[in-house]
């Protein structure tokens, strides 16, 4: 953010190159479609819509929070930004940047960008040691062993944990959120700038999670760090995130401020999302379920809006037309619902 | 399950074709010209093309695959180059011949093995568990070989119980004669079956027993023999496909055992064949064994799938 | 234990032949054909050409362990790799690799030997090449298969994520990953491979003679086996007892890396 407190880090801050008002990271038109094969012959008898044209801004040291049901592409995107998975079309800007031969290159990405995994177990190779594990980038980028050692020891340090102790310890000695600070000091081993959080706290306890979450606030400052942070629970995402991305099928139907789209969600999905958030006041309960059914297949998507099928506002036009995601009044929400587009054609639009 | 089926079919054909290709390629590969063996030692020049031009042997390599392959395919599988005469007939008889046994020792082999297995998988931990599985590391590290040579040594010629070589008088259904030539045999090549598939059996059994359900069984207080049909279904697609294996190693890895009982099967057609440098029946007889063993390990195949729908992905 | 102790005992007499026996496995004496075992000056007797057994089978064990051993070294090398990246590349790499070696799997292991050694020619080197032949497939598949379940795992893709090359991948995070399988079954493919060496020289398509091998040696001293029983039995029991040691040590390796199956 624009007043974020003095610089922590001079390194980080010799890196910001484009100033405060450029995006750390620009995406736009990602698109990931997986052939079905099936058939003796491997015949492509379909394909599977995982991401389907996102574009969105991340902006420098704010937390970007993803949110969606299981299947709706959120673990896709994080894994094409990382560019572990070969994005069919995709235009990435990192602080000015392009990906590519004219401006960064994969690897540089790779360098600013980290990830951390969902599962603490398996994303932890059980062969090697913690410090291993950790040391692993450095090391395969030629850095001597004692120097590789010193950054090691910092950064279990800057994650809670003794190095002393930890240092030789395997995955399978530690409990889940020993794991999970490991990954995050794995992810932060090349000093990233970024760092996508995938479900990083949702297999953990809740007391633990709120360590985690403690842990990655208080590194956020300490390293100026900007994460985009992608889980299905909407209590966590409200409490760590700036902003906030709503997907569904693929398709971003929602994005603004936190306080805003939970203030005042303007698609309909999104209200539904929020109302099935359990609350913490049991005199609210939620009564009828606000929103039934499976995701429709991604194989054969609805046509034009993908939630129609699940919309109770529905009507013919949402069939014959996609919604495009179209800033509201203020500028910073943007919401893709025909009845938010005037002249739409819808019959609740605005005139 | 049809579905199944044909897939299955469909996937063995490029093996089947892949099989042949080698097969074929085997006599180009032999340190022997094919034309040099078929001529007398210091014939002119004019006598090897003609024999080469009888045989197609001039013409391109693939249209001598295709030749090969379509005479191969209506049952042709060329002329011995020592005994002049047709190989199939010999290959067939031989194969009759190897089945006789094969099919007595796989018999014997797997029952024993089932049988050593499960008690050693019940008895774990006990003298019968370290007795069984002793059996077993015998049973697959013993050349076979030299076992059949001691069986002969001890059994033929010391004691004279029974004969050492040969399959006897001919003749269907076998008489007591025949069986007698068979004891050695049956003896020699089911000790491998036996090991092989009373370890797996001794695994797989332990397997299931410790297996949630099964205590639920037991705990529930079932009777014996309903937790038996449970072991027994669990297990028995794993043994089957051992036992499939096994089988098609046995068709043709008689070979050495055909060779010390001087039976009659395709380990000795082979053995001839390698010795004399016949290669075309080298060349028969290991696209038919293979072959076969292709088609028995469709047939596990088939038959697991039957038991256990999981396999039928 | 045992196991290891005799085998142990065997690979170190085999290393110090010439100085456990007289140095001469080729020569023999024609008066003292087939002397029984505990004959004054043969231990364990002579052979069908007067040559000195004890001699004859110390020496074979070079060639027999060679033969054992080299062919599993050689499909480790040559299977383990085309497993990793047949299991590691996926997609049509993976199918090309994995399709080629059914073929080779569907033939019958000691046809495909046979094959191999009848058109290598006799000799130690296609014996090894011929075993090598056999055991890659299998060992392709098994590699092939472990591969496969670790590389969707998420720490290969977060060392994907630190921009490691992939040949550094597979070696420092896959191949420590799949080693245990596989050591264990190539380990198991070592007693077999004693045996299946020495039924090719007992064919004639192995070693041939006058050189020490252990099935070479049973084969010439087949029709002895009437006149002395016990010597012509003594090749066989080594590759016996080797095989079983062999064996009973891949069982331990097993139990010890705490392998499943396969």
């Amino acid at each position: 953010m624009a007043d974020a407190p003095l610089h922590a880090d001079p390194a980080a801050a010799s890196r910001d190159r484009g100033g405060p008002l450029q995006p750390l990271l620009i995406v736009r038109g990602l698109t990931k479609h997986f052939p079905i094969r099936s058939g003796l012959m491997g015949r492509r008898t379909g394909v599977v819509q995982a991401v389907d044209d996102l574009s969105f801004d991340v902006m420098k040291g704010e937390v970007l929070g993803v949110v969606g049901e299981s299947g709706c592409g959120k673990s896709t995107m994080a894994r094409l930004l990382m560019q572990i998975l070969k994005a069919d079309r995709h235009e990435l800007i990192f602080d000015g940047d392009p990906l590519g031969h004219t401006g960064i290159t994969t690897a540089e990405l790779r360098r600013q960008m980290q990830m951390v995994f969902q599962d603490s177990h398996a994303s932890l190779n059980p062969r090697m040691t913690i410090a291993d594990c950790i040391g692993f980038a450095r090391r395969m980028r030629g850095e001597p062993r004692n120097m590789v050692a010193a950054k090691v020891d910092d950064l279990l340090e800057r994650v809670g944990l003794t190095p002393a102790q930890y240092r030789h310890r395997y995955p399978h000695e530690l409990s889940g959120g020993q794991r999970q600070r490991v990954n995050i000091a794995r992810a932060l081993a090349l000093e990233p700038r970024l760092l996508i959080l995938d479900e990083a706290v949702s297999a953990l306890d809740k007391s633990i999670e709120a360590q985690i979450l403690n842990l990655l606030n208080s590194l956020k400052a300490e390293l100026k760090l900007t994460y985009v942070f992608i889980s299905h629970d909407l209590n966590v995402v409200e409490y760590i995130s700036d902003r906030m991305m709503v997907m569904y099928l693929g398709r971003i139907v929602e994005i603004g401020p936190v306080d805003q789209v939970y203030g005042d969600p303007k698609h309909p999905y999104t209200r539904a999302l929020l109302a099935s958030k359990p609350s913490h006041d049991p005199r609210k309960r939620t009564l009828v379920p606000p929103i039934t059914g499976d995701p429709p297949n991604p194989i054969n998507p609805p046509s034009g809006c993908r939630f129609r099928t699940r919309c109770e506002f529905a009507e013919g036009v949402c069939g014959q037309m996609a919604p495009t995601l179209k800033p509201l009044d203020n500028g910073d929400h943007s919401v893709a619902c025909l009845m938010q587009q005037p002249g739409s054609g819808h019959s609740r639009a605005p005139i | 399950m049809l579905q199944f089926l044909i897939r299955r079919v469909i996937q063995v054909m490029p093996i089947l074709v892949g099989i042949s290709l080698i097969t074929f390629a085997l006599i180009h590969m032999m340190p022997r010209n094919i034309v040099d063996s078929m001529v007398p030692p210091g014939s002119p020049p004019s006598l090897r093309a003609e024999i080469a031009q009888i045989d197609g042997l001039d013409k391109p390599l693939w249209e001598q695959y295709l030749l090969w392959l379509h005479q191969v395919l209506h049952g042709n599988f060329g002329v011995s180059l020592v005994s002049g005469r047709p190989i199939g007939d010999a290959l067939f008889s031989a194969l009759l011949n190897s089945l006789q046994i094969t099919f007595f020792a796989a018999l014997v082999g797997f029952l024993l093995g089932i049988l050593f297995g499960a008690l050693a998988a019940v008895k774990k931990g006990r003298w019968q568990d370290s007795l069984f599985s002793l059996f077993f590391i015998a049973g697959i590290s013993v050349p076979p070989f030299w076992f059949a040579i001691l069986l002969v040594a001890i059994f033929a010629f010391d004691l004279n119980w029974v004969p050492a070589q040969g399959m006897g008088p001919e003749g269907w259904p076998l008489h007591w004669e025949q069986w007698r030539h068979m004891i050695l045999p049956i003896a020699t090549l089911s000790l491998i079956p036996m090991g092989v598939v009373g370890r797996i059996v001794r695994a797989a059994t332990l397997e299931a027993l410790s297996q949630e359900f099964v205590t639920a069984l037991v705990a529930k207080g079932m009777r014996m023999d309903v937790i038996r049909e449970h072991v027994v279904r669990n297990t028995a697609p794993q043994v089957l496909a051992v036992m499939g294996l096994q089988f098609g190693y046995l068709i043709s890895g008689s070979i050495l055992v055909d060779l010390v009982f001087n039976w009659p099967g395709t380990g000795k057609l082979l053995n001839q064949a390698i010795l004399s440098g016949d290669i075309p029946v080298i060349q028969a007889a290991v696209l038919l064994l293979s072959v076969i063993f292709v088609l028995v390990n469709l047939g596990v195949d088939t038959a697991q799938a039957i038991i256990d729908p999981r396999m039928r992905r | 234990m045992t196991a290891m102790g005799i085998s142990a005992l065997i690979v170190m007499l085999a290393i110090a032949a010439p100085y456990v026996t007289d140095g001469q496995p080729y020569s023999g004496n024609a008066l003292e054909r087939l002397k029984p075992i505990g004959t004054h000056g043969h231990l364990l007797g002579t052979d069908e050409l007067g040559r000195d057994m004890w001699t004859r089978l110390v020496y074979g064990a070079r060639l027999s362990l060679i033969s054992g051993a080299a062919p599993v070294l050689i499909a480790l090398a040559i299977g383990g790799s085309l497993g990793v990246i047949a299991g590691y590349a996926g997609g049509r790499v993976n199918a090309l690799i994995m399709r080629t070696m059914d073929i080779f799997y569907a033939f019958p292991a000691v046809l495909l030997a046979i094959a191999a050694c009848a058109v290598l020619g006799p000799g130690l080197l296609s014996t090894i090449a011929a075993l090598s032949i056999v055991f890659t497939p299998s060992i392709v598949r098994i590699t092939e298969t472990a591969t496969t379940r670790i590389r969707g795992m998420d720490y290969i893709e977060a060392a994907r994520c630190s921009g490691a090359t992939d040949f550094r991948i597979i070696l420092h995070q896959v191949l420590p990953n799949v080693q245990a399988p596989v050591l264990v079954y190539a380990s198991s493919l070592a007693g077999l491979s004693i045996i299946l060496a020495a039924g090719l020289s007992f064919l004639g398509l192995g070693m041939s003679p006058p050189n020490p091998e252990w099935g070479q040696m049973l084969n010439s001293l087949r029709q002895s086996i009437y006149v002395q029983p016990w010597v012509a039995a003594l090749p066989g029991l080594m590759i016996f007892v080797t095989s079983v040691c062999f064996n009973v040590i891949s069982d331990g390796l097993r139990v010890a890396m705490d392998v499943q199956d396969g």
